[in-house]
């Protein structure tokens, strides 16, 4: 069946300043089908679709919807040419009602007013239609998340909607509402709607889409029909990288258990589970690598063991101890050292001095603090040895590290948390956002780490940053480990499906793509 | 200058020159920001007053003179300066911790409270006693009523801009009901409390003045807060929290306890500038006893840039304007709305430019 192009989106460049959000992306949409676009976290998809929904103008490139030239200035125009999108933290006003917050900024006051009854008998008439289950006057705050998430959707197909635009909507959802959602999109495109659909989730991608968009870097570097493609074959091509970095490192020497972590669970901040029953150990002189796609729990593993999250159950031990449901200050006062994920977020404080950065840990002891006054001597030396040493490209210590450039940033984050002579180092996207040659020099220095006897914890989405310098590679999904691979390159297939959840077999591997519209075993 | 700039730069390989020149630059630009935002305010208070049929110029120059004619009208900015400069010290704190706290008013009350209560009631105490004890009382109310609204935030995540807002109220009525009730003065006629006992007394500094030994305390807790913040190992934990709560938890910092004491730190200067105000200058608590120096004391942080020490000079220029309003008023028969609009017309010059982020260097 061939179907009518509706949108067109060719060669679309858009940059901040030196970062690049949007390298040359191509992307065509058809009229009345679901398409989905997969990515990691910062793979670009959500700066496209504000482009296409006029939140923000590209640099370059041309969009054709319709077969017309489309250059919106403004979301209110992008309404007007009938394309709505529905983003992942919703924008509705809590203490309003459904109704009232469809006709906000929709004409005068008054008239909105008399109109009321009309706008009732509308939203009514619509969410019967699509089998949403909206009242026009129930208060947004007393709803739950999923129903929020029909409001909003409601709200698009209110103001009257051709291309609807879904920005990670199933992230908030359980797995209940998660199949509610994906029947409601193919009800919308049976009434003729066309849905793009926002995820970084592989299984449900291959349940509700037709065709599938991958992007990577800022591009989209594959577009396929669902049914041409596998679960595998879509992992791959999200966290793939071209560059192949060959570190000369000799096999590891495992001493005693660093880390050992049993039937570990917990909930994320939504309260929804995010870890079951994760056990693992780290060996001295060992990196364990945590692969999968991002969202299958590594972040709340991170944070669950750094003390940052409640644990539902199971244990964690340090060196022996006990660490469970330990707070951050006491696990920090341990043999301890954590790089996290996000360095923005968490690891560093971007108006602050490098001086500053480098005693976050360290700043309340000697030889940073004596009698609660700050040495200024002792914490702009220790600054500049961490510069020297991992050398930081900076013009001294007390520039603001948000001067930095990412990898600088990276190398001060890595170099105070290895000066803590931690014998365990957990580490979260080692090399999310940093250049290459930043990448290569820190690697390195986890390998000699390594070697020095100390054991690591590598959680990365990164294929390559894991098979560079991991022992061995556990793979995460749906907050499971579900096994274990040694770092070999030729066996990416298999780490591939495991990380669209098949769970491991003893048997070779077949080679036949998954048929269409596989879900992947929960 | 409050706003914390987080936009990275990226590349930071600069020529060193060009780096002294950009710093001083920047330094100028932090000194020139108080200085404009004062010039434009003394233009549209001259032009206003123009428009309402005085001679503007004669009269801020008069104004000017006025306050620093000679020993007694200088003794009275200084006077008005010693709840200004321990306010607004004492916000700087709060607000390096991002805790917005509004109810300097609030706090400053409670301390006036604390400090008649302690004042009245203990007879036969000496000087070198009793004026500590009411000090201690006025640092300890205006503490206690900042830490409410920082336990509902860390307990409840009650936004303490609203909470700090409503204690002023609160602070402000139950004054009201004190000084007319439980707290009145028998013989008096009007609602006021008793006169506090000679020896609960701030010591007077310069004879034939009003100004009391306040104004040393003032300057000295402002750079003491200045070395807490920027010296000491507490406070750069507190400034982690209000930079980044994440990364202070992740650093295994205590980021309520943080919260609260901040609010109680910057309570407790509000207190203390009330129990100055009630055993320093009036000897009595009255129903209004402050002329909204605690919400003056939030411009004076402001302007100072969130820095303990550079509400000494903010605190002083407030100071400055009170006094030359007030004379105004007097020797140039400017109604006291007008005096009220100008007065305006500088904080919102103040905040406004304190708001505004000229980097010519930083595109995009």
């Amino acid at each position: 069946m061939t179907r009518q192009t509706l949108l067109r989106m060719e060669n679309i460049h858009k940059s901040f300043g030196p970062l690049i959000v949007s390298a040359g992306v191509d992307l065509t949409i058809e009229e009345g089908e679901i398409h989905a676009l997969l990515g990691e976290n910062g793979a670009g998809k959500s700066v496209l679709m504000s482009i296409l929904c006029g939140i923000l103008s590209p640099n370059s490139g041309q969009i054709v919807y319709k077969g017309r030239p489309l250059a919106l200035k403004s979301p209110r125009e992008a309404m007007q040419q009938r394309i709505g999108m529905v983003h992942q933290h919703f924008m509705l006003v809590p203490n309003l009602t459904v109704a009232e917050n469809y006709v906000l900024g929709q004409g005068w006051p008054l008239r909105v007013i008399r109109d009321m009854a009309q706008v009732h008998a509308r939203i009514r008439e619509l969410s019967a239609r699509y089998g949403l289950d909206v009242r026009p006057d129930a208060v947004i705050e007393d709803l739950s998340v999923g129903e929020q998430q029909r409001v909003e959707i409601l709200k698009a197909l209110y103001h009257g909607v051709d291309l609807l635009i879904l920005d990670e909507p199933t992230a908030v959802l359980t797995p209940q509402e998660t199949g509610r959602l994906l029947d409601l999109m193919r009800g919308l495109v049976r009434d003729g709607k066309t849905v793009i659909f926002i995820s970084h989730k592989l299984d449900e991608v291959m349940r509700a889409s037709d065709r599938i968009s991958v992007m990577r870097d800022c591009r989209v570097v594959h577009t396929t029909r669902v049914e041409d493609t596998s679960p595998r074959e879509l992992a791959r091509l999200m966290v793939g990288r071209e560059v192949l970095m060959d570190l000369p490192r000799t096999p590891a020497v495992p001493g005693p258990v660093a880390l050992d972590v049993e039937g570990l669970s917990c909930n994320n901040d939504l309260g929804l589970p995010a870890l079951r029953n994760v056990s693992l150990q780290v060996r001295k002189g060992e990196i364990v690598g945590i692969a999968g796609v991002s969202g299958n729990g590594q972040t709340e593993l991170a944070l669950a063991l750094a003390g940052l999250l409640p644990v539902a159950s199971g244990r964690v031990r340090l060196a022996g101890d006990d660490i469970t449901g330990a707070s951050p200050a006491s696990i920090n006062a341990r043999s301890f050292a954590h790089i996290p994920e996000d360095r923005h977020k968490m690891g560093i404080l971007l108006p602050m001095s490098l001086a500053e950065n480098a005693i976050l840990h360290g700043f309340g002891r000697p030889p940073f603090a004596r009698r609660g006054m700050l040495s200024r001597d002792a914490i702009a030396t220790h600054a500049r040895h961490l510069i020297r040493r991992f050398r930081v490209k900076t013009p001294d210590e007390a520039e603001p590290i948000g001067n930095l450039s990412g990898g600088n940033q990276q190398k001060l984050v890595v170099a105070r948390e290895l000066a803590r002579n931690p014998d365990f180092i957990l580490v979260s996207q080692l090399t999310r956002g940093i250049d290459i040659g930043a990448i290569e020099f820190i690697l390195q220095e986890m390998l000699s780490q390594r070697d020095a006897g100390r054991a690591i914890l590598l959680i990365s989405t990164e294929l390559e940053e894991l098979f560079a310098i991991c022992d061995r590679i556990l793979v995460m999904f749906h907050g499971e480990i579900l096994g274990e691979l040694p770092p070999d390159r030729s066996r990416i297939e298999e780490l591939g499906l495991m990380m669209a959840g098949q769970r491991p077999v003893s048997d070779p591997l077949r080679r036949d793509p998954a048929p269409a519209g596989l879900s992947a075993p929960a | 200058m409050t706003q914390i700039d987080q936009q990275g730069r990226g590349g930071a390989a600069t020529p060193p020159p060009l780096r002294i020149l950009r710093k001083a630059a920047s330094a100028g630009l932090a000194m020139m920001r108080p200085a404009a935002a004062l010039a434009v305010a003394l233009f549209c208070g001259t032009v206003l007053l123009g428009l309402n049929g005085f001679d503007g110029i004669s009269v801020m120059i008069g104004m000017v003179f006025g306050v620093f004619q000679d020993m007694r009208s200088v003794s009275e900015v200084l006077l008005k300066a010693v709840p200004l400069i321990l306010i607004g010290a004492g916000l700087c704190v709060a607000f390096r911790c991002r805790m917005w706290n509004i109810g300097a008013e609030g706090q400053f009350y409670a301390g006036a409270v604390a400090a008649t209560f302690a004042g009245v009631s203990v007879e036969g105490l000496t000087a070198w006693l009793y004026v500590p004890l009411i000090t201690l009382a006025g640092a300890l109310g205006g503490a206690f009523w900042g830490g409410i609204a920082g336990y509902l935030k860390v307990r409840f995540q009650a936004s303490e801009i609203v909470t700090t807002i409503m204690l002023n109220y609160i602070a402000l009525i139950a004054t009201s009901y004190l000084v007319t009730g439980p707290m009145k003065d028998a013989q008096a006629a009007y609602p006021q409390s008793a006169r506090l006992f000679r020896e609960a007394w701030i010591p007077n500094l310069i004879p034939g003045t009003r100004l009391h030994v306040g104004i040393l305390v003032a300057l000295v807790l402002a750079l003491a807060l200045y070395v807490f913040l920027y010296r000491s190992s507490a406070g750069y934990a507190m400034r982690v929290v209000g930079i980044n709560p994440f990364a202070a938890a992740y650093a295994g910092i205590r980021t309520r306890g943080n919260m609260v004491a901040a609010m109680c730190i910057s309570g407790g200067m509000a207190g203390l500038a009330g129990a100055f105000e009630v055993a320093g200058v009036t000897r009595r608590l009255y129903q209004s006893i402050s002329p909204g120096y605690g919400f003056e004391g939030i411009a004076v942080a402001l302007l100072a840039g969130n820095n303990p020490l550079g509400a000494i000079l903010s605190g002083g220029l407030f100071a400055v304007l009170r006094s030359g309003a007030e004379l105004m008023q007097i020797t140039s028969q400017v109604p006291q709305v007008l005096v009220l609009v100008i007065q305006g017309i500088v904080i919102l010059s103040v905040v406004a430019f304190a708001a505004i982020r000229w980097q010519p260097w930083r595109k995009g």
